[in-house]
């Protein structure tokens, strides 16, 4: 971010800002510009991203969804943060007061700090730092300390199940959540997120997921655990709202209660530019070499809506998931990491090192193999969209007939 | 080891209603779970002493409110036995059809609640849309959507039409192939079967043994179907099979058992009612009865195969106009009683999966 610092400072005050006596102060004010601009971002995110679930939500359950707060209920967000901001603070009694008070600031702080690593097209990264996976994975560990802190404080047994499910899955999957992206930080020998993404290329052959069956087996372990950290269904037992009634965030109300809510749904960004960055490729367009899009602003803003594109993907199929499975017991969930997730992927990472030996990124070889297994997947996708073209159409024609009104409607339009 | 004594209920969202559960737990392996009844009390059985025969029909509505037919069923079976009340035969087939409809909405509620349970929301939403269908046929039928008191002493309140037999035909030909869908999104799911299968066994002595009845005992592998045992109204002439527990995905008698029973029970219903349809006879719906009807010193007991198993009432006259004792047997309280020994190892989350595969709903465990 530092050279387009440099540039509106220049584009501004027609001066490098090298000579300038105002150097630190432009700094600090550009930092907090970006600051606010990605806090900006991720509030937004988190609060559209609301209304889009509940929409998308409302669409596998064959019903409405929030229709009436501004055109086509789209500020529905906005109301629901202004009537969480009006509500009472309350605070059981003997609780934690400080503890209590503190731990949405650690749940806020563990989420937003993530952004700051994370790229959002050619070049534009709050900080394009040499260790960014590292310090993402590192920073959203802040989350579950909220979390504990939440629940443990909250003199309720259930906020404290909540808590300690939490403990016991975030540690589970912090394992195979790092392990399944050691493929990647081998074959890129980087861990800055603009150089994955650099190493790769814009045609599916080029991206990570497709280099061999291990990459491939760990991009599915890490979208699983990326669930499970983020507290998604089938994961979500720290809060499995049938069993422990809200789980940590039983006694929140306010708009304290809003941030956890919030980080959850500003972390499906988070999920999902992990896994298009580390994986799909990232901002790469097909057939522009990264020379030609340095040169270009338009080609520039074209890779920001490729990778928002990729992002928003990945975050539909999250929220689809979400509203289709059941939830998974605490002792499989954790059966399932330990005696599945974690071993295929330290197999899968030697599995790695021997594919490149064998089969090194230039060769002809490689290159093939990489085609047939895009090939399969998308494969694997299209089966995906028969899939659910064959549930929505077996359902259609019954229902139909039966109420005499559509089942399916396009989405600009009421029903 | 030191034990935690959890609160589940009566404010929790999966106890079903205001039902308590006294757990002793071991972090979230659970000892000994002690239900607590007697939330939703209402003397239900006192009321009916200082009401005339014919007018306690609306009260029986509210004994268990997801299978209200069952309950209006058996209250005028007893009436009509103990006052020797021959009912026409078209008022019997109809009340075959209104019971079997309830019956199939009594399951989608169970079985639905039973995925929200679970974890899953999508199942459940999707059964209330075709529930809605069954309700806006019982309001066509007799006026109310909930609480329908369709049964009279003698009869039924209301012939059905042409319109409505149309619309039960049409729901029955949209319904059926949606069984197979609900199925291919939730039943054969694989962590729905993880979490169901091998869980909250009962076996079939114990389900002898604490008195379970109707889809809790056929999950357990017992052919006991009160309609087939002891056949009332006009259930001997139509051809169903009694769906019983296989250990379809596991243990006989386990959770997934208790469940699959009742998706299969939906398609027998189904069934019913298509024959009933075919051969239904002409004639009335209701004899006449005297306006106060007055019943000699006598006693009967009399059952129904409801939604949740048998549900019996026993009666006795004074010769008076009003009952002077009745005495209700629901298929949930029961099915509580069981919960104490099943539970005992279980995880927190499988109570809550047991409690759903169970079926139990509050107002009918305390009347």
């Amino acid at each position: 971010m530092k050279n387009y610092a440099d540039q509106l400072f220049r584009f501004l005050f027609q001066a490098p800002v090298e000579t300038s006596s105002y150097a630190l102060i432009w700094y600090g004010l550009f930092i907090f510009l970006v600051a606010g601009a990605l806090l900006f971002f991720a509030a937004n995110f988190a609060g559209i991203t609301s209304f889009v679930e509940r929409r998308i939500a409302a669409r596998i359950q064959s019903r409405i969804g929030p229709n009436v707060v501004g055109p086509q209920g789209i500020l529905q967000w906005v109301a629901d943060g202004i009537k969480l901001l009006l509500k009472e603070d309350l605070i059981p009694d003997r609780a934690d007061r400080f503890l209590f008070r503190t731990a949405p600031y650690f749940v806020f702080s563990g989420l937003f700090t993530a952004f700051v690593a994370l790229p959002f097209g050619f070049g534009i990264v709050a900080a394009d730092l040499n260790i960014g996976i590292y310090y993402i994975f590192a920073v959203t560990s802040l989350v579950v300390v909220g979390i504990i802190m939440g629940g443990w404080s909250s003199n309720s047994k259930w906020a404290m199940f909540g808590a300690l499910r939490s403990a016991a899955q975030i540690i589970s999957y912090e394992i195979p959540t790092a392990l399944s992206l050691i493929p990647v930080i081998l074959l890129t020998g980087s861990l800055s997120t603009q150089d994955i993404i650099k190493s790769q290329g814009g045609m599916p052959w080029n991206w990570n997921i497709f280099h061999s069956p291990f990459t491939l087996a760990c991009f599915i372990i890490f979208f699983i655990s990326a669930l499970a950290e983020g507290n998604r269904i089938p994961f979500d037992l720290p809060e499995a709202e049938s069993e422990l009634v809200s789980g940590y965030n039983t006694e929140y109300s306010g708009f304290r209660f809003l941030v956890f809510p919030m980080a959850e749904w500003a972390n499906l960004w988070v999920i999902g530019a992990m896994v298009s960055l580390t994986y799909l490729g990232g901002w790469q367009i097909p057939f522009v070499s990264i020379e030609t899009l340095s040169g270009s602003p338009w080609l520039i803003l074209l890779s920001v809506a490729v990778f928002a594109g990729k992002t928003s993907l990945v975050v539909f199929f999250i929220i689809q998931i979400r509203w289709t499975l059941p939830r998974v017991r605490v002792d499989q969930m954790t059966l399932v990491c330990w005696t599945y997730l974690a071993p295929v992927c330290l197999a899968s990472i030697i599995g790695t090192m021997i594919w490149m030996l064998v089969f090194p990124w230039e060769s002809m070889a490689g290159f093939v193999i990489r085609v047939i297994m895009s090939g399969i997947g998308a494969g694997a996708v299209i089966f995906y969209i028969m899939r659910i073209r064959y549930n929505y159409l077996s359902g259609k024609a019954a229902y139909e007939k039966m109420k005499g009104i559509p089942l399916w409607y396009p989405f600009w339009r009421l029903p | 080891m030191e034990e935690m004594i959890l609160n589940m209920g009566p404010q929790h969202p999966s106890t079903h209603g205001v039902l308590n559960f006294l757990i002793i737990t071991d972090g979230e392996v659970i000892h000994q779970a002690l239900p607590n009844v007697g939330y939703l009390h209402r003397g239900i059985e006192k009321l009916a002493e200082q009401t005339p025969y014919t007018t306690f029909i609306p009260f029986t509505d509210r004994i268990d409110y997801l299978s209200a037919m069952f309950a209006n069923h058996v209250y005028v079976m007893a009436v009509e036995t103990l006052a020797n009340i021959e009912v026409p035969e078209r008022g019997e087939y109809l009340r075959v059809i209104a019971c079997e409809l309830n019956r199939i909405a009594s399951h989608l509620i169970s079985t639905g609640a039973l995925a929200l349970d679970i974890g899953a929301s999508t199942p459940f939403v999707h059964w209330i849309r075709e529930r809605e269908c069954i309700n806006d046929i019982m309001e066509a039928l007799c006026g109310a959507r909930l609480t329908y008191s369709y049964m009279r002493v003698g009869g039924v309140s209301r012939d059905i039409s042409q319109n409505i037999k149309d619309a039960v035909l049409k729901f029955l030909d949209h319904f059926e192939p949606i069984i197979d869908e609900y199925n291919r999104l939730i039943s054969f799911n694989g962590i729905f079967i993880k979490r169901l299968a091998n869980v909250a066994i009962i076996s079939q002595v114990d389900a002898v043994n604490f008195g379970l009845v109707g889809p809790n005992l056929r999950g357990s592998g017992i052919e006991m179907d009160i309609r087939r045992a002891i056949p009332y109204g006009v259930y001997d002439r139509f051809d169903f099979k009694i769906p019983i527990g296989l250990g379809f995905q596991g243990t006989l008698g386990d959770s997934y058992d208790r469940y699959f029973v009742r998706i299969l029970e939906m398609k027998e219903s189904c069934s019913i009612v298509r024959q009933a349809l075919e051969t239904l006879p002409p004639g009335d719906i209701r004899t006449k009865i005297k306006r106060n009807l007055k019943i000699r010193e006598n006693e009967c007991y009399t059952c129904v195969e409801s939604a949740r198993g048998e549900m019996g009432i026993y009666l006795v006259s004074d010769g008076s106009d009003r009952p002077y004792r009745l005495k209700i047997k629901t298929g949930s309280f029961t099915a509580m009683s069981i919960v104490e020994k099943i539970s005992q190892g279980l995880m927190v989350a499988d109570l809550i999966a047991l409690i759903g595969s169970l079926d139990v709903v509050a107002p009918e465990i305390d009347r």
